[in-house]
């Protein structure tokens, strides 16, 4: 099932998020949360190699779709 | 063609039966899956119906995951499509159309429908509860008339309704609760007292100990509300909102072991082998509670079924332990809210009521059950940390009341006490 997602781009709809956090369980590489808001902060917005995997279980879990992935390009 | 066979067939095409099918995908689960629902639309969010949607959005937001998503990962969706029943001894579902399809592992997400008013008049034209799409574009028809509209049940649901009706559409609105407060199943009493003051000064009538009798119509379609004191409102629309019931039926007819809602255990399977139940139809021992307990909302769909998925993938059954929480957007009014609170003896009030941002911390026996923070992110964010740690820091009642205390410092020494322990062990 495994697609491959490196060098997609993560873009995030902040205001959808609601700070459940389960993306930064998912992928903390990639995902934190503000202190004060509890909103998404994204800490890098390019899938790198061998974190596909990662990122789209933090895209899948995200309780309001408020992650999204385009392809570079396209 | 239908199929007539999956290693995991679905039952109900909402937030928690979507999730399960997703994160099965995402755990590597290479078997067949199925969700059969009855709705005509895919999964799609319900929040926003009281909320943003109400107010001006289109059916393109609501959508969980795109159409395609479900065809992308082999996930067979089949909408508007009911199962009628199923015989736990053969593992086989019956659809409406008579088509039988043979399961491996069954999971009930069939959630939840809103309870009946039972009331003379209640099957008025502009009378309606607000539960799917359907409900809410009659709602948005009748608010744009900026109509009178009536409230029955000072719940989350009729809350974020009357925000929007008198924010969105300038109606003039009033909200009827039975109980002597608002809210009293889902927040605490200092909350609740805070929400009322925030309606009423976007000019929401708010009657407190308000029962309606009677729903009177000219022609068919809903002219007034009457209380049963006597009191006439006059009302062009009518949402009741007085809480939801499990959808069971289909699980009951099967012999399975239902109270309020579908009984499981503590890892989430049913009284029959290989059927599960999972969302707002579930109910479960909840370590949060100390008993059965059955919970509507997002998070518990979104987690009921990552659990789940965890425990079908690999075989291995765990207990669901996770922080139950909860937020309500009332215009710019935000809650959240984490726990469960009911319990509550004593509470403490961390920040301002008046300057619209505080948490309410609700303890028994000492203990920390919980707390609600409006307009207050950052303490939701600490709030639900602690929770989920096992010794919850220590946080008491006497702490919490102590002069300077915040709960994000709180949490953060608590945060760097557990990484200094684990460094010394």
């Amino acid at each position: 099932m495994a697609s491959t997602i490196n060098g997609e781009r993560i873009s995030v709809l902040e205001d959808k998020c609601i700070g459940a956090g389960n993306c930064v369980d998912a992928a903390e590489k990639y995902f934190d949360q503000d202190d004060d808001t509890a909103k998404v902060v994204l800490l890098r917005d390019v899938v790198e190699p061998g974190d596909g995997d990662s990122v789209r279980r933090a895209v899948n879990v995200c309780p309001v779709a408020a992650i999204l992935l385009n392809s570079s390009g396209a | 063609m239908l199929p007539s066979l999956a290693d995991i067939l679905v039952v109900g095409g909402g937030k928690a039966g979507s999730q399960l099918t997703a994160s099965l995908r995402d755990e590597g689960f290479e078997g067949t899956i199925a969700i059969v629902g009855e709705e005509p639309l895919h999964p799609y969010d319900r929040p926003p119906l009281s909320k943003e949607y109400l107010g001006m959005g289109d059916v393109g937001g609501l959508l969980l995951r795109a159409e395609h998503f479900y065809l992308d990962s082999a996930i067979d969706i089949e909408t508007a499509t009911r199962i009628v029943s199923f015989d736990t001894a053969k593992h086989v579902a019956t659809r409406s159309d008579g088509s039988e399809i043979t399961y491996g592992e069954l999971v009930l997400a069939t959630g939840a429908r809103p309870r009946k008013l039972r009331i003379p008049g209640a099957d008025s034209e502009g009378v309606s509860p607000l539960r799917s799409v359907e409900d809410a574009d009659r709602l948005k028809a009748i608010l744009t008339a900026r109509s009178d509209l009536v409230v029955i049940g000072g719940g989350f649901v009729g809350l974020e309704v009357a925000a929007t009706a008198a924010i969105s559409y300038g109606c003039k609105v009033t909200v009827m609760e039975a109980l002597p407060r608002l809210l009293s199943r889902t927040a605490l009493p200092e909350t609740a007292a805070h929400i009322q003051r925030f309606h009423e000064a976007l000019g929401v009538d708010v009657l407190l100990g308000a029962q309606a009798a009677e729903i009177l119509s000219d022609n068919g379609r809903v002219t007034a509300v009457v209380t049963t004191e006597g009191q006439v409102i006059p009302a062009d629309g009518v949402v009741y909102g007085i809480g939801v019931e499990p959808r069971v039926e289909l699980a009951e007819a099967a012999g399975i072991e239902v109270a309020n809602g579908v009984l499981v255990d503590s890892t989430l399977h049913s009284s029959a082998d290989g059927v599960w139940a999972i969302g707002d139809c579930c109910a479960f021992p909840s370590v949060h509670f100390g008993g059965s307990v059955r919970l509507e909302s997002v998070q518990n769909a979104t987690d009921q079924a990552r659990h789940l998925a965890g425990e079908l993938f690999s075989g291995v059954r765990s207990a669901y332990t996770a922080v139950p929480w909860f937020w309500s957007d009332q215009g710019e009014l935000h809650l959240q809210s984490v726990g469960l609170t009911g319990t509550f003896d004593s509470t403490v009030v961390i920040g301002d009521a008046d300057s619209g941002s505080f948490t309410v911390l609700a303890f028994h026996d000492g203990r920390l059950l919980g707390g609600d923070s409006v307009n207050a992110p950052g303490d939701h964010l600490a709030l639900k940390r602690l929770l989920g740690s096992d010794s919850q820091a220590g946080l008491t009642a006497t702490v919490a009341g102590g002069a300077g205390f915040t709960l994000k410092d709180f949490a953060r020494q608590a945060r760097l006490a557990k990484e200094a322990l684990s460094r010394s062990a």
